[in-house]
Formats: C-alpha cells, structure tokens, sequence
C-alpha cells in the first residue's frame, strides 16, 4: 500500500520521541508534569497502535502494514517493517501495557522521574521494534537495544541489590544475543547477501548447518524466555526491579524471545526444530513442573510470581514446539493471557510494596479486612494466575494441553499438572497474604486501593475476563498466520 | 580494485603536507614572541593550519578532477594519493583538532599550554599523513619515526612528573625496538623483490608467486621471514598483543590531553600503514599474514577485555579497551583473501577501516570526557571519579553512556555496526569459528564498559560538583557524543565512504 499512513513507525517513534520529550524537561521540579507528558506519550502510543488491529485482515497470512525502506545499503540493510496475526497483538500489548506502567510510577518515583519515564517509553518504542522488524538487522538493533533502558531501570530505581541484578540481567541477554548476530550474519552469507527475514523463510540449509543455527537461535531466545537452565537471571532481575519494570520484563520482555522462536526458529530452521523438539520439549516441561515446584517454596512475592512467569512461558515454548495449530495458538495466548496477568500480579504486590515495604509473605497476613477492594481484584488475578475457567489464564493453557494430548499423552500429562502446582502455589500465597487474622499492626493500618491503582487493576480484570471469556477476536486474528506457519514447518527444506 | 594510475608531475597532491609543514614553522616561530599568558594565539594558529590543511585535501579531493577511483604517484612513487589516503587524513584533521579543543583548559590549568606541545602536535600529524599516503618503505619509515619521535616528546611534557618521564622512557625504548624489528623486516623483503616502492614490491612478489616452485622455496621463507617482522611493527603501532606492553603505561602516565591524542590520530596511521604494507603490498603473500592476523587478533581480544576488567584507573582500562579493540578490527583485516579469492577483499577491508575511523570517534569522547570532568589540580583518573556522574550533569552521563555502549557494540550506536561489520567479513570468510570468539570475547568486555556506566548512574557521587569545561568543549563534546549515536542510527553514508576508499586503492 503505497501512501498508507505508516502506522507502525508510529508505534515505534511516537513513545520513544515522547520519551525523549519528557528527558529534555529537566529536572525534578518539573515532576507534575512530566508525569502528565508521560501519559500522553503512552496514550498516544497505544492510539497509533489501534488502527493496527481494526484495520488488519484477519483472513490474510501475509504481513500487514508492511514498510520498507533502503537504510543501510552497503549491507543491503533494510528499514522493513510489518505484522502478521502473529505479531500484530504483542504491539498493541506492549502499547498498552507502557500506559499502565506510567501509572503505576504515578506517586510511587518521586527520584529523577524524567529519566524514569523516559527510559519506558523509549523501551516501549524499541519492543514494538523488535515485533514489527523484518530485517535481522533491524530486528537485532531493536533486541539489543532494548537491554539499555531496562538495565537502567533496574540499577537506578531498583532495590537494594539492584547492581547485581542490573549486570547479570545485561550479560546474560547479551551472551545469548551475540550469538544470535553470527547466526544472523551466518544468514546473510548463506542466502547471498540478504538480511530478510522473510527471504530466510524460503533459504533452503543443510541439516547439520540448521541445527548449529538452531543453538544460536536457542541460546538468545531461551536467556530472555527464560528457558530452564538459563532463567536465573529472571527472579534477580524482577526481585530488584521496580513495580514497571518487573511489569514490562514480564509481560512484554519475555515475550521476545518467545516471538523469537516463531520469528525465526520454526520457519527459518523447520527441519532443525522437528528433529531437536523433544530437546524444546523436555527444557518446556522441566521449566513447567519443576519450576512451578520452585514457586511453591518461595517466601518473596515477588520471586514467587517470577518464577511462576518462568513456568507459564515454558506452556508457550511447549506449545510451539507441537507443531499443531492448537499447540501454537495456544501458546500465543497463553503469551497474550500471561501479559495480563503477571503485569496484574506484579502490579498487586507493587500495591503492597508501597504500603508496607516489604514483599515478604510472612510480614502479611489478613490483607483482606483493610483492603477488601484489592483482595477481590487480586482473586481474580490469582485464579487466573493458576488457570481458572472464564479468565484468560484458561485459555491459552487448555489449548496447549489440548495440543500436546495429540503429540502425547503423556506430555499432555506432565503438563496438565501445572493446573496443580500453579493453583498450588499462587492460592497458598494469597491464603497467606490475604486471608486470616489481621498479622500486625502495619497490616492493619493499610488503607484500600487509590482511584489510580483501581484504574490500572480494573483495566486489567477487564481484559482477563474478557479474555477468558470471549477469546475469539484473539485467536481469529492468528488463524491464517499460524496456519501458514504450521503448513511451512511441515515441509523439509534441506 | 583497478584505479587509473598516473604520474603525476603536478605537485599538487601534497599541498596539504606542505601547508601543514609550513604551518608548523610559522607557529614554531612565532611561539617564540608569545607569552605565556597570550598562549590562545599560538592555539588559534595551530587551529587555522589545521583548518587550512582539511581545505587543501578537501580541494585535493574534489576540487581538481572528476569522481571516479583515483590514485596519484607523487616523486617516483615515494607518495601516493588515493581516496582513502584523503579520507583518512581529514579524520586525522578532525581528530587532532577535536583533541587540541579538548585538552586546551586541561592543559593551560596545569601550565603544559606551551608551544612544544602544538609544534610537536602538529608535526605528529605531518608524520600521521605521509604514513597514509606512503608510496614506498623508505617515506612510511620516515612518517612513522617523525610521529613516534614527536609522541615519546609529548608524553614526557610534564617533565617534573616521575609517572610520565617513565612511561615516555618506557615508550621510546620499546618504540625504538619496534621501530629496528620494522626496518629490519623491510630489509629482507628488499632482498627479496629488489625494490622499496610498494607498487614495485607487490609486482615483484607476483611474478615471484606465478612462478612454478614458489610455495616453500628459499624465497618465499625469506619472504615470509620478513613479513613476521613486518607485521610485528605494524603490531607495536596498533598495540595488540604481544606488542602492547608500552601501551597500559603510557596511557596511564601520559597526561590526559597526551593519552587522548595517542589513542586517536595515530591509529589511523597504524591502519594505514598496515593496508599499504600489508594489502597494497604484500596481499600475495596474505596466506602468510593472515595466519599471523589470526593469532594476534585472538590474543588481543582475550588479553584485552580480560585484563581491562580488573583495571580501576581509568585511563588503564580504555588502555586495555584499545588493545581489545584493535585486535578486533584485525578481524576484519585476515578475512581479506580466502584461498586465494579476493571476492571478500573490499567487504573486509573497508569493514576494517570503519572500525578503525569509529574508534577513533569513540576514543576521543570517552578521553575527552576524562579530561572535561577533571578540574585544576584533580585528575579525573580512577573509577571512582565516574560516580555519580547523572547527578551532577544528566547530559554527559549520558554521552559517556552513549560512548560506553558504543565501546561495548551494543546497538543503536555507531560501535555496533563496526562491529557488525567486521564479524560480517569474518563470517563471510568462513572464520566463523573466529567470530564466536570474537563475541565471546566482547561479552566480557561489555562488563567493564557497563562498571562505567553503573558508576554514573547507579552511585552516589563523592562531592556534588557541577562539571565545568569551556562552552567551545562542552558543544564539541555532545556533538561527538551525538555524532555515535548518530553514526549508529544512520551509517551509511560512512560505510560507503570506506568502501569507495578500500576500492581505490
């Protein structure tokens, strides 16, 4: 469409030149109203972003909103962008998620709030990058580029051990990611010169090279996932971080790699992903059970919840990696679904956070006599956390059950016991927090929920039900690209 | 790689050496009628000449004939005049000019704002030029002694200071062995081809390689016998291992203002020279030198990042950040010629050259940012001097940022894509092996880059002291943080300037 109003630069720039708007007011004097900048530029941000799915067809699996411009031509380096059913979601997710984390910064950072705002904006401008690139160059600039305003957001308002945290969530993405660029040049040799994704698509390669590819790929989008046994970083990184930034790592962060999996290794190396499948299999499983064993011991909310993100996202590569529609589609909702609901977990014990400063299970107890307002809203995100019918969490873990009873019992099995340790762990927490008598004296002088934490928690309640509920715009928009992808996955390209 | 060759009877080539050398007598001279006090007028003249050079070879390049491949032979082939020549040598006027710009208050605050210091300046940069447009042994030898003679001067400037008179001692020592093993290397190749003119050299060495017999005849050995001690002077000049040792000592005990113009200028010379002895020379024999290549790049990058993380003076760390860095371009010059195909020659070459001219970008900020944060009387020499760096000024915090990430090639920054570049050439010359180290490698580096960046933003500073620095460096300064970030954004145009440079030769 020549002309067409570029709507995906858009959501690109538009959040990182409010991001940069916000930086140039200065200091904190001016803390009002960068705040009110802040949620301007969010909310412009999601706006640009609408248009992206009321006017996207559905029954097409071709990209969507497609740009391409030349920007590095001794490269042949392309500025191309574009979505299909796949990626057109985690664009208006992220949008929306970057208006809820301003919010939740309203009254909560008072120290260089400027930098604090910005540093969101731009990330949320380079992760709707990394969603809509076409080009492995374009794609691996917006990934990388990515680490520096979380890094950031981490070491500057992070908690105490906030450096540590910081460092070992910067080197690990990185150790993975640079391998990704030598697989991405490996590409650019192998297919005479071209950095489109799309092009990779068709490059026919010799097993043994896909394989090799295969681990490159791995090694990148596992870190961010993250995949059992590089996850370490996550529960760190989320336990330092403040409440927005433990939001957007696990509700959108995560989701690169993730997207990354789709992106590249299924279609790029179709034959390598059947043949290493149980590999992805077995890593998704162990993430799934083990993992959802290691929540259960937890005694910091916020760890809990991060390593119940970690368990949630091994349903996602498991799903991918059974190559039916079901497993696929599952596992992209489940990507959608988890957005909503770690953002709303994170966000329910940032509520706490700034009431009582701890994060800690055993200083709570009773919540539910000072704060019946957010006990209610937190049920539900706790049903969803575990994957109660009617919420969204259902949804996308059923379908990849589903999914895998058709590749095996028995995996469908192993996975079919997160209904027990993700209820297990996320309702013995909410017991504990929630429930019984008032705990102490801090406890019981909280006071409910403000109209701005309602607003982001009520905004999220609405989309997890209504997500559970009537998951048909969400799916219908994946059809066709999923079931082009499966149909591309299927065929050998040796 | 086929230019129009012609000799050239017009002098007119040279025109900016000639300014220069002539703009640096003047200002010799009339240092003398200049008190101390009135040192700016000395500045001023050193800033026209060079603003008078970049219009000559501005001129040179454009002004006098058409846009196609050039190369001029200049005195029978002694001086050469290609696009990369010129192309290198206005980065060369931009570097030392960003440089004097820099350490003007630096030095004028520790009274070193003498005229040695831009005579010895300028003539350093006449060394840097005839090295780049050196068309024979004897001028490369000649321009690389005029520059290291002119640096073992500078770094010694402050003479009452024991740190800087040893490492000057301890640099002209090791620089005047490079300098032997150099000549010596040289030597043997005459011997071997009859000729010191480059263009000569590199006829010769094919004729001697078409010839049945070649491989592991006497001539090859006393052929390759040489080139090791070529390559080990090249290897000095860049500084990567095992040839850096001079390199820690002298950027720590040199002044500031001294280390920022070593770590810069010069090492477009060192490209230079290694393209025109190694690529316009010898690229017959890169069989030979690209298995050297290999293991000095290796080392290097090893050695580098490793030892730079335990490093806590600064000036030591972009030390070792250098010899990290230059081994990493070495990628891109040993992926040239894979099995005698020259297809990947230009792709790797001019990959080499834009690293080459984006560190030199790099490494003026991140020095020009040690010498604008520190004050009279207080160096800013350790890590600790970085802490707190955001609360103090939020707008250079964040061009050292933008510096540190570049260093590290993290995108979107110009580092990145020299980087992309360089591994491209690699990959591209099946040393994909190569480029797994390399990665690897630059994994650990980023740890030391980010220590910076975590000091600025994540400590407290010591004493909140706004920075100070003059208007002139505090523009140039963002301008050249910008000029990355930029460079990251939009490469271009830079690319394929190197590329037309690299295909002129």
């Amino acid at each position: 469409m020549p002309g067409a109003i570029p709507f995906l630069s858009f959501a690109i720039w538009v959040p990182i030149i409010a991001g940069l708007l916000v930086l140039a007011t200065g200091g904190d004097r001016n803390a009002p109203m960068q705040r009110g900048l802040a949620m301007l530029g969010a909310l412009a941000g999601f706006a640009v972003t609408i248009p992206l799915y009321t006017g996207f067809d559905a029954a097409s699996a071709g990209m969507q909103f497609v740009e391409l411009h030349p920007w590095i031509e001794r490269f042949n380096v392309n500025y191309h962008l574009g979505v299909d059913g796949i990626s057109v979601l985690f664009v208006l997710l992220n949008s929306f998620v970057t208006i809820l984390v301003v919010i939740a910064g309203w009254s909560v950072i008072e120290n260089r709030v400027a930098q604090y705002y910005a540093s969101f904006l731009v990330l949320s401008g380079l992760m709707n990058g990394v969603f809509s690139a076409l080009d492995g160059v374009l794609f691996y600039v917006f990934f990388e580029a990515t680490l520096i305003p979380m890094f950031i957001i981490i070491g500057v308002w992070g908690g105490p051990n906030r450096v540590y945290a910081a460092l070992k969530f910067f080197l690990y993405t990185l150790a993975g990611s640079l391998l990704l660029l030598v697989s991405v040049l490996y590409l650019y040799n192998k297919s005479g010169g071209s950095f489109a994704i799309l092009d990779w698509h068709r490059l026919p390669l010799p097993l043994r090279a896909q394989e090799l590819l295969f681990f490159g790929f791995l090694l990148a989008f596992a870190v961010k996932v993250p995949m059992w046994p590089v996850h370490t970083w996550l529960p760190d990184a989320h336990v330092e971080a403040p409440t927005g930034g433990s939001v957007v790592l696990a509700a959108i962060m995560l989701k690169l790699g993730a997207y990354g999996f789709v992106r590249f290794s299924l279609p790029i190396l179709p034959d390598a992903s059947r043949e290493l499948a149980w590999l992805m299999i077995a890593l998704s499983l162990i993430a799934v059970v083990y993992i959802g064993l290691v929540a259960l011991v937890q005694t910091d909310m916020k760890k809990l919840i991060a390593y119940s993100s970690i368990s949630h996202m091994g349903f996602v590569t498991l799903g991918f990696f059974i190559f039916n529609s079901l497993g696929v589609e599952g596992g992209l909702v489940q990507m959608i679904s988890h957005g909503f609901v770690s953002a709303a977990m994170f966000l329910c014990v940032g509520v706490m956070y700034d009431r009582m400063h701890t994060r800690q299970i055993a200083d709570y107890g009773g919540v539910v006599n000072t704060m019946p307002k957010f006990a209610t809203l937190m049920m539900l995100f706790a049903m969803a956390n575990s994957g109660l019918p009617a919420t969204s969490g259902f949804v996308g873990e059923f379908m990849v059950i589903m999914g895998a009873m058709k590749a095996s019992f028995w995996i469908a099995f192993a996975a079919a016991s997160t209904l027990i340790w993700g209820a297990a762990y996320t309702l013995w927490m909410y017991k504990r927090v929630i429930f019984g008598p008032v705990a102490n004296d801090h406890v019981a002088k909280l006071g409910d929920l403000n109209p701005r934490e309602m607003l982001a928690l009520g905004l999220l309640a609405l989309a997890v039900l209504a997500m559970g509920l009537w998951p048909l715009p969400f799916t219908d928009v994946m059809h066709a690209s999923v079931g082009e992808l499966l149909r591309h996955v299927a065929l050998p390209k040796t | 790689m086929s230019p129009k060759m012609i000799a050239f009877i017009d002098h007119l080539p040279m025109l900016p050496e000639a300014l220069l050398l002539a703009g640096a007598c003047v200002l010799m001279i009339a240092d003398l009628y200049v008190k101390d006090e009135r040192r700016g007028a000395t500045y001023a003249i050193a800033q026209l000449v060079l603003i008078g050079c970049a219009a000559a070879t501005a001129f040179v390049m454009w002004g006098s004939r058409a846009h196609e491949p050039y190369k001029y032979f200049l005195f029978g082939g002694l001086f050469v005049d290609d696009i990369m020549a010129n192309v290198l040598k206005m980065a060369a006027y931009i570097s030392v000019s960003t440089a004097l710009v820099y350490s003007r208050q630096y030095l004028f605050e520790r009274g070193l704002l003498r005229g040695e210091f831009m005579t010895l300046l300028l003539f350093a940069l006449l060394g840097i030029m005839v090295m780049i447009s050196a068309g024979s042994f004897i001028t490369l030898y000649l321009g690389l002694e005029l520059l290291s003679l002119c640096l073992y001067a500078m770094v010694a400037l402050n003479r009452d200071s024991a740190v800087s008179t040893e490492a000057a001692m301890k640099y002209f020592v090791l620089g005047a062995l490079a300098s032997g093993l150099l000549l010596y290397g040289m030597s043997m190749i005459y011997g071997a081809t009859g000729s010191l003119d480059i263009t000569e050299v590199a006829r010769h060495v094919r004729e001697l390689k078409s010839g049945a017999l070649f491989e592991g005849s006497s001539t090859h050995r006393f052929l390759v016998f040489g080139l090791v001690f070529v390559v080990a002077g090249i290897a000095f000049k860049l500084g990567v291992v095992p040839f850096h040792m001079w390199l820690p000592d002298v950027y720590q005990g040199a002044p500031t203002a001294v280390t920022l113009v070593i770590g810069t200028a010069p090492k477009l010379a060192a490209f230079a020279m290694a393209i025109r002895l190694l690529v316009n020379g010898l690229l017959d024999l890169a069989i030979d030198w690209q298995q050297m290549l290999v293991i000095l790049a290796i080392a290097s990058m090893a050695l580098g990042n490793i030892t730079a993380i335990a490093q806590s003076n600064v000036k030591r760390m972009l030390a070792y950040s250098t010899i990290a860095h230059m081994g990493f371009m070495l990628l891109g010059l040993l992926a040239g010629v894979v099995g005698g195909n020259r297809l990947n020659a230009p792709d790797a070459y001019s990959a080499a050259m834009f690293y080459t001219l984006v560190y030199v970008l790099m490494s003026l900020g991140a020095f020009g940012m040690l010498i604008f944060l520190s004050r009279a009387g207080v160096e800013c020499e350790t890590l600790e001097d970085l802490k707190g760096l955001n609360r103090r000024s939020p707008w250079y915090a964040f061009i050292m940022l933008v510096l540190m990430f570049s260093l590290a090639g993290i995108p979107p920054t110009a580092g990145f894509y020299a980087k992309l570049a360089v591994l491209s050439a690699a990959v591209n010359a099946g040393q994909i092996w190569l480029a797994v180290v390399a990665v690897l490698l630059s994994v650990i580096g980023a740890f030391y880059y980010l220590r910076i960046v975590k000091l600025m933003y994540f400590d407290e500073p010591k004493l909140v002291r706004p920075v100070g620095g003059t208007l002139d460096m505090r523009v140039l300064l963002s301008v050249n943080g910008l000029a990355v970030l930029g460079l990251g954004i939009l490469p271009q145009k830079l690319m394929a300037l190197c590329m037309s440079a690299i295909m002129g030769l």
